[in-house]
């Protein structure tokens, strides 16, 4: 999923002086499951803009809406008889969200109310940890399904650096060194000669390095 | 053991304060309510096993947000008693009835609830209201 974190409430607010309604909308997918922006989040942030609007005497109205994604058009359109109705919105969908439903109803002011952080997965319940960068070429056959890309700071193909130390990463102690779990993950498949295999130099045109990126299927595409 | 607490403490029974989201307790200061005390089992007791713990997590997280929004985070107040710690429970309320009079009343105000949509005919029956009210 993606992961998100709320943003501060008071990073929030001064984008909020003089509007005189924001419809708070959140999002059923990945925001959701991480708890940063889906509908409980959404009822959250929309009760305190309440109380800090109520405070500073101002009448300002909070709408509240969660979509099933804001990352397709066809549930954003579902705003389409209700946006009017506000000045600003404050999506705490993942930054594609955010960006979708600006793109989606140009007129209206939209704000973030998330950081977005990673492509990741839960390890337990409220800690989730990197587990992609989306680098647009996928190695994980090669490494045990560990990815040194995401997992390994200095994203190394062929073996760790010296600065591995009892499976963990020389930035900090919390940190596993992703190499020491490609090698054991392969040791626990007898498939250790794998780790031999040179991994040739990486096409890094396929990630961010060759500018934003686009699928397209033309086979699906109507 | 008739045991008096101040008239301004309405109770609101949940099955467990597990139960207790934020949001809930949220919704108490948005419609005016000067504090809220949750209490819990004691420490251990939880029927169901961590419903209190989660509960000071939650009053915790609360309690921070109403401070940085300016309502007061001293207004939320988590304590664990047993059912039977009936002269505790009147202690607590005691002091946390003081602890709200001194912090005054709630700047948000006290704000109407909502008046429920008018049900239309042939309607399932409306969902019950909710548990928390202020």
């Amino acid at each position: 999923m993606i992961v998100a974190e709320r943003k501060p409430i008071e990073e929030i607010l001064p984008w909020l002086e003089g509007v005189r309604s924001v419809l708070v909308l959140g999002c059923n997918e990945c925001v959701t499951v991480c708890e940063a922006g889906g509908k409980k989040e959404v009822g959250l942030l929309a009760s305190a803009l309440r109380m800090v609007f109520a405070q500073q005497g101002r009448e300002v109205n909070v709408g509240e809406r969660t979509l099933e994604r804001q990352c397709d058009p066809e549930y954003l359109d579902e705003l389409r008889d209700s946006i009017d109705a506000y000045d600003a919105v404050v999506s705490l969908a993942c930054g594609v969200g955010i960006q979708f439903t600006a793109e989606r109803y140009p007129s209206k002011a939209v704000y973030p109310g998330v950081n977005t952080c990673f492509m990741g997965a839960a390890l337990e319940r409220g800690v989730w940890a990197e587990r992609c960068q989306g680098c647009g070429q996928c190695l994980l056959a090669l490494t045990g399904a560990v990815c040194p890309v995401a997992r390994c700071a200095k994203r190394l193909f062929n073996g760790p650096c010296g600065g591995s130390t009892a499976g963990k990463c020389e930035i900090g102690p919390d940190v596993e060194c992703a190499w020491q779990r490609i090698i054991d993950r392969l040791k626990a498949l007898g498939r250790l000669a794998d780790y031999e295999t040179l991994i040739p130099v990486k096409d890094w045109s396929k990630d961010r390095a060759g500018g934003p990126r686009k699928v397209v299927r033309e086979d699906v595409r109507s | 053991m008739r045991l008096g607490y101040p008239e301004s403490v309405k109770i609101i029974r949940v099955p467990c304060t597990g139960k207790v989201d934020a949001l809930h307790l949220l919704r108490c200061f948005e419609r005016g309510a000067d504090g809220v005390l949750v209490v819990g089992c004691r420490e251990g007791d939880c029927h169901y096993q961590s419903g209190n713990f989660r509960a000071r997590k939650r009053v915790g997280e609360v309690g921070a947000l109403l401070e940085r929004i300016g309502v007061g985070g001293g207004r939320v107040r988590m304590v664990n008693l047993s059912s039977s710690d009936a002269p505790l429970f009147v202690r607590a309320a005691r002091e946390f009835h003081e602890a709200v009079l001194a912090a005054g009343p709630n700047p948000v105000g006290r704000r109407r609830r909502p008046e429920p949509a008018p049900a239309r005919a042939g309607a399932p029956n409306p969902p019950p209201q909710e548990a928390i009210r202020p």
